[in-house]
């Protein structure tokens, strides 16, 4: 546990004089304001208050922003180490592998939460400025923030494994942006362009709600919506929310990060310094 | 008394070719063995095998009665590696911290670590702005870490000056004499002399060279050369005295094997007056370590 923590205080320390820290909280936050701005026509035809709305908002930002963050944090945990040299030392000392990855994880998924706090935080005080019966969309904020934490570790994860099998920051760095555009952004337009052309058939039936619970960004978005009664605020694949029942994405939400990490740990034993 | 290290029939394939083949070795406690060999002799490949990095085809190693690179050795064993490379963001004293709190050692004693190598002004500096010497020394504090019982030292003190270097040697000694076994490897001879108890020499994956300097010295066999300078006008007198030396102007070169340098000098002193200077060159340990290394094929 211990070495744990101490790996966790260092990665934090590199993280924040690596400027990360500060990256990440300004683009969350900038973005979460801008979608405050945009966001602030009237509600009152959803006869819902202020904070549910930004809360959908935020979930479609979330679900770019948080794995493209996590991504860029992780991708050179393992590849980095091993380009300048340091990894063989590192594995020298006494303590497991899987220590120092979850050491890893616990400052990322820190600056992560630092980032994903200072940017909700700021949309919820916009709304409550506007809103004042927005109290009533604060669970749905909690849920979209702890849901976020568990993107991120998911994401992390990922890069974690995508940054040992490279074993070059390069490579790594091209891998974990392929993951992204692959799993964030095609993910769902190939869904829905075989939902378009299958025309209510047994892929808009059955295989597509299971398509999107297997998907964690999909999961994820599905989960909130679902969960928050602002699914009618939202558009696109989210329409489905509905269709699926609450547990089945709470499910995929929470067991894609035990899922991403033990990737991680697997691909982590296997490099050779 | 239980060795610290033992590697027996040590062999391990790369792609094909044998980066080491059928290697023997013990490390006692307390004693210090130089790893010797060119590039790509198989001194690394060895150092990582006993660490524990990387995995070997056959033969066996106990490291401080473990298997390498369990959680039982790694306990016990510090390493040093060839470069000795830190996170370009953090100070000297924060990376040593760290290292620290990894052994479960009190943190706090980074400071008198860095002290010990000589690094205290630069402590507080982000270890991005350090020489390779002191990437070097920072190196060399986190292997002191925790009273190891085998040092695993790759080069240590490549990047080091002289009298750096000397510090180290004899930061060494003291670890040695408090009982830990140290396995260190260099390019040079000239480097690890007088510092080592036993010279073991790597070359294409043998071991093709084993014991104290004095014994390696024996083994080779190598001539003693001499140079004789002779009074003006004595030089051909002398030459013909000593037949076999080669005369290069009023100086007289000849060398002979080690049993016969006596007898040579004797001849020498008979010669009384002629001769003015007699200088005895030993093989130097350059010789030494050449004779052997090329030995192998090259």
């Amino acid at each position: 546990m211990n070495r744990i923590l101490a790996t966790a205080a260092m990665e934090f320390r590199i993280a924040l004089r690596n400027r990360w820290v500060a990256i990440s909280i300004g683009l969350m936050a900038v973005f979460a304001l801008v979608l405050s701005a945009a966001g602030s026509a009237p509600t009152g035809g959803l006869g819902i208050d202020r904070l549910s709305v930004t809360v959908a908002s935020l979930t479609s930002l979330g679900v770019y922003l948080v794995p493209l963050v996590a991504l860029l944090m992780s991708f050179d945990a393992i590849a980095g180490e091993v380009e300048r040299g340091t990894l063989p030392l590192l594995l020298t000392y006494p303590g497991a592998r899987v220590e120092i990855l979850l050491g890893k994880l616990v400052a990322h998924l820190g600056v992560l939460a630092l980032a994903v706090v200072a940017g909700y935080g700021l949309a919820a005080v916009a709304a409550f400025w506007v809103d004042p019966a927005s109290a009533s969309g604060l669970p749905s904020l909690l849920r979209l923030t702890w849901t976020s934490l568990l993107l991120g570790a998911t994401f992390l994860g990922a890069g974690y494994a995508l940054s040992s099998l490279a074993r070059r920051p390069s490579g790594a760095a091209g891998l974990a942006i392929g993951l992204w555009l692959g799993a964030v952004v095609l993910y769902d337009l190939g869904l829905l362009a075989a939902v378009v052309s299958d025309d209510g058939g047994w892929f808009t039936t059955d295989l597509f709600p299971l398509a999107l619970l297997a998907n964690p960004a999909d999961a994820f978005r599905l989960y909130n919506l679902a969960a928050s009664e602002a699914a009618a605020a939202a558009a696109g694949v989210a329409g489905a929310a509905k269709a699926i029942p609450l547990w089945q994405s709470a499910l995929s939400v929470i067991a894609w990060p035990l899922l991403s990490l033990t990737l991680a740990a697997t691909a982590f034993r296997k490099v050779t310094p | 008394m239980t060795p610290t290290l033992k590697i027996s029939q040590l062999t391990k394939t790369y792609a094909g070719f044998k980066a080491l083949d059928a290697v023997s070795l013990t490390v006692e406690p307390g004693s210090r063995v130089a790893l010797l060999g060119h590039n790509g002799a198989g001194k690394s490949t060895m150092m990582k095998i006993v660490l524990g990095l990387i995995p070997f085809d056959s033969g066996s190693v106990t490291v401080c009665g473990a298997a390498p690179g369990s959680a039982a050795a790694r306990a016990q064993v510090a390493y040093l590696p060839e470069n000795a490379a830190f996170h370009p963001a953090l100070t000297g004293e924060e990376q040593i911290a760290y290292f620290l709190s990894l052994r479960g050692e009190d943190p706090k004693r980074a400071r008198d670590l860095l002290d010990r190598v000589g690094l205290h002004a630069a402590a507080r500096r982000r270890i991005g702005t350090y020489s390779k010497g002191m990437r070097q020394r920072v190196g060399l504090a986190q292997a002191l870490i925790g009273k190891p019982r085998l040092l695993v030292l790759d080069e240590p003190t490549s990047g080091l000056d002289p009298v750096s270097r000397r510090d180290f040697y004899a930061l060494l000694d003291g670890l040695a004499s408090e009982g830990a076994a140290v396995l260190l490897s260099s390019h040079a001879l000239t480097e690890v002399e007088a510092r080592t108890d036993r010279i073991v020499i790597l070359s294409q994956g043998h071991m093709v060279a084993t014991g104290t300097l004095g014994d390696l010295r024996r083994t080779a066999a190598l001539p003693v050369t001499m140079h004789v300078t002779a009074r003006n006008g004595y030089a051909s007198e002398i030459a013909e005295a000593l037949p076999g030396a080669i005369r290069v102007g009023a100086d007289l070169r000849l060398s002979c094997a080690q049993e016969n340098k006596l007898g040579i000098l004797a001849r020498v002193a008979d010669l009384g007056e002629k001769v003015a200077d007699i200088e005895v060159v030993p093989p130097s340990l350059e010789d030494i370590y050449s004779h052997f290394s090329r030995r192998d094929g090259q």
